[in-house]
């Protein structure tokens, strides 16, 4: 057994419903709103924090088991923990800040290893400076030398990147991705923005009210999102509601009534006919018309409608269409800035997009808990 | 210029700061850090010293101090002496009276160590012990020395409890500020002046020590 393995359960203080494991060597990223438990979990699986009921182990030891009522301490833990703010010691210097978490190894190999660490952050040169005097960028990577000085099962980044600026976030990114690159633990990353998990992540977790909603490789989550309730957290926009027709096993097919609109879906068996579901269509597959050769109805899923905003991002136009058959149903979805010029795409100009099959995912109304 | 007098102040001052020293530590760290119930009761007794005039506590410190009280009679079984009117009663009382003045600011102190930065300490990998020693005791440092003069200075001046608990008995209970005053009452002006001063000069000393090493703390902690 390699890796982490964890279950918590509670209903107080804070709400837990939580079931994961985690690889050696993989980034899980924990996404979800502020206040939505994350924090928690990861301080159960540093030991600062005692849930009311599961269990935590990594590679094969258990760390807390509320059946056997295990719980081993936070300093007995083999845990790299980078907290939000850092949390450095301020009145300990870099190389000193390093060595504090350096006490498993001999008195003779600290500084040496602590400056070591400190070099593969790129903070060669500044180890006798204080926490204080440094950038908070700087401050990230003494937090990171020093949660990896313990030599760590389990690497715990806690919104490690939200007190620093834009470009250095960005720089540290990269930092982060190659250290991770060269590890070998099971790293667990924090955090509340779906981008920066999408970039760093193997898998993400979406969490809210402590309760684990989905878990999977971050281009499944985005495309399939398991309710509404996660599709709404992962600021996809495309959803709509739409009662099942029929399906059309052989052709791969599910049909859905949208406000009398016939949209063919990926099949999903799960929703019996007659059942009213939730779909959705990411950006990616929404595709527009070329304005110039008007749908004939040989397109997929065509739907018809007016341009009611338009926003220019870079080489990007974010397009808002409000369709003829249900004008309180806006489709947002987004083209490159030459294929809406070629095509005079303007605010209240008349378009039509596709909404392809393949890209269409159905949803349950009710997903348990929804509140 | 009593001499035995200044020497039973200092000695008192500075025994009394040593033992208070571990006790407003782990007191001030757990009002610091735990909740519990009625811990806004235990943090009122802790300030209690600091309101209730001098005279009210002296006299029931010499009442428990007394034959007639369970401590008396302990004490008195134990040392085969009674505890009013003597050192170890005034160290006692001392003791009692410092205990705001010991605990307050070292809470203060502990208090201002967020609860991110132990927990650093504790992923560190240090036990409780080394968090205390290497995290919290060098950050809480300006708050615990507050408290240590604070303590000094105020058992250095302190004259109602003295008087209520000690009396007046030279090399056993008369300190500086007993002494000071007795030479007054014999209308020996310039004795009291002497002792008065000296008494000034070293207050300013130790406050002005204090100001010092204080804001050197502050600055390297920061």
């Amino acid at each position: 057994m390699t890796g982490l393995r964890l279950k918590l359960f509670q209903d107080l203080p804070t709400p837990l419903e939580v079931d994961f494991n985690c690889d050696p060597g993989e980034v899980l990223a924990l996404v979800g709103p502020s206040g939505s438990g994350k924090t928690t979990i990861l301080r159960a699986i540093a030991g600062t924090y005692k849930p009311e009921n599961g269990s935590v182990s990594v590679n094969g030891t258990t760390w807390f088991d509320s059946t056997n009522d295990v719980f081993i301490p936070s300093h007995e833990r083999s845990v790299g923990m980078v907290f939000q703010s850092y949390a450095l010691f301020p009145h300990m210097n870099a190389v000193e800040n390093v060595m504090a978490a350096l006490g498993h190894q001999p008195r003779s190999k600290r500084k040496p290893r602590a400056l070591e660490l400190l070099d593969r952050v790129h903070l060669g040169g500044l180890e006798k400076r204080r926490p204080g005097s440094l950038s908070g960028g700087q401050q990230q990577r003494i937090a990171v030398a020093r949660a990896l000085a313990r030599d760590p099962a389990v690497l715990l980044l806690d919104e490690p990147f939200s007190a620093v600026d834009r470009a250095t976030r960005q720089r540290l990114y990269r930092e982060i991705a190659d250290l991770h690159s060269t590890l070998q633990m099971p790293v667990i990353l924090v955090t509340h923005d779906l981008d920066e998990a999408m970039m760093l992540a193997d898998r993400v977790a979406i969490v809210r009210r402590g309760k684990l909603l989905q878990i999977g490789v971050p281009g499944d989550v985005v495309r399939k999102p398991a309710s509404a309730e996660v599709a709404h957290l992962l600021d996809i926009r495309n959803v709509f509601k739409a009662r099942v027709v029929e399906h059309k096993a052989e052709s791969r097919i599910t049909c859905l009534d949208w406000h009398g609109l016939i949209i063919e879906a990926s099949l999903n068996l799960k929703s019996a006919c007659g059942v009213e579901v939730f779909w959705v269509v990411p950006d990616g597959y929404v595709l527009l018309h070329r304005r110039n050769r008007p749908s004939r109805g040989e397109h997929e899923n065509a739907v018809s409608g007016t341009i009611s905003s338009l926003v220019a991002i870079g080489q990007t136009v974010q397009l808002t269409l409000i369709p003829y058959h249900e004008p309180s149903l806006p489709i947002h979805f987004s083209i490159p800035l030459h294929v809406a010029s070629r095509n005079g795409i303007d605010m209240g100009v008349e378009a039509s997009v596709s909404l392809l099959t393949k890209g269409i995912h159905i949803m349950p109304l009710q997903t348990g808990h929804e509140d | 210029m009593d001499w035995t007098a200044l020497w039973l102040s200092l000695r008192l001052s500075i025994i009394t700061v040593l033992l208070l020293l571990p006790v407003g530590i782990y007191f001030g760290r757990l009002l610091a850090y735990r909740e519990f119930a009625g811990k806004g009761f235990v943090e009122a007794i802790v300030a209690l010293p600091l309101v209730l005039p001098p005279t009210v506590l002296g006299y029931y410190l010499l009442v428990a101090f007394g034959t007639a009280s369970p401590l008396g009679q302990i004490w008195q079984k134990l040392f085969g002496q009674p505890l009013a009117f003597t050192f170890e009663g005034l160290l006692f009382a001392s003791i009692i009276f410092n205990i705001p003045f010991a605990i307050q600011p070292m809470q203060r102190g502990f208090e201002a160590i967020s609860s991110d930065i132990r927990e650093a300490g504790a992923c560190c990998g240090m036990s409780p012990w080394k968090v205390l020693m290497s995290i919290e005791l060098p950050l809480a440092w300006p708050g615990i020395l507050t408290a240590m003069v604070l303590s000094f200075a105020h058992t250095l001046g302190e004259f109602g409890i003295v008087l209520m608990v000690g009396g007046s008995i030279p090399g056993e209970t008369r300190t500086i500020a007993i002494s000071i005053y007795d030479r007054v009452q014999a209308f020996d002006n310039s004795g009291a002046a002497q002792m008065s001063a000296l008494l000034l000069v070293l207050s300013l000393i130790v406050i002005a020590l204090v100001f010092t090493f204080s804001r050197r703390a502050g600055r390297s902690a920061g």
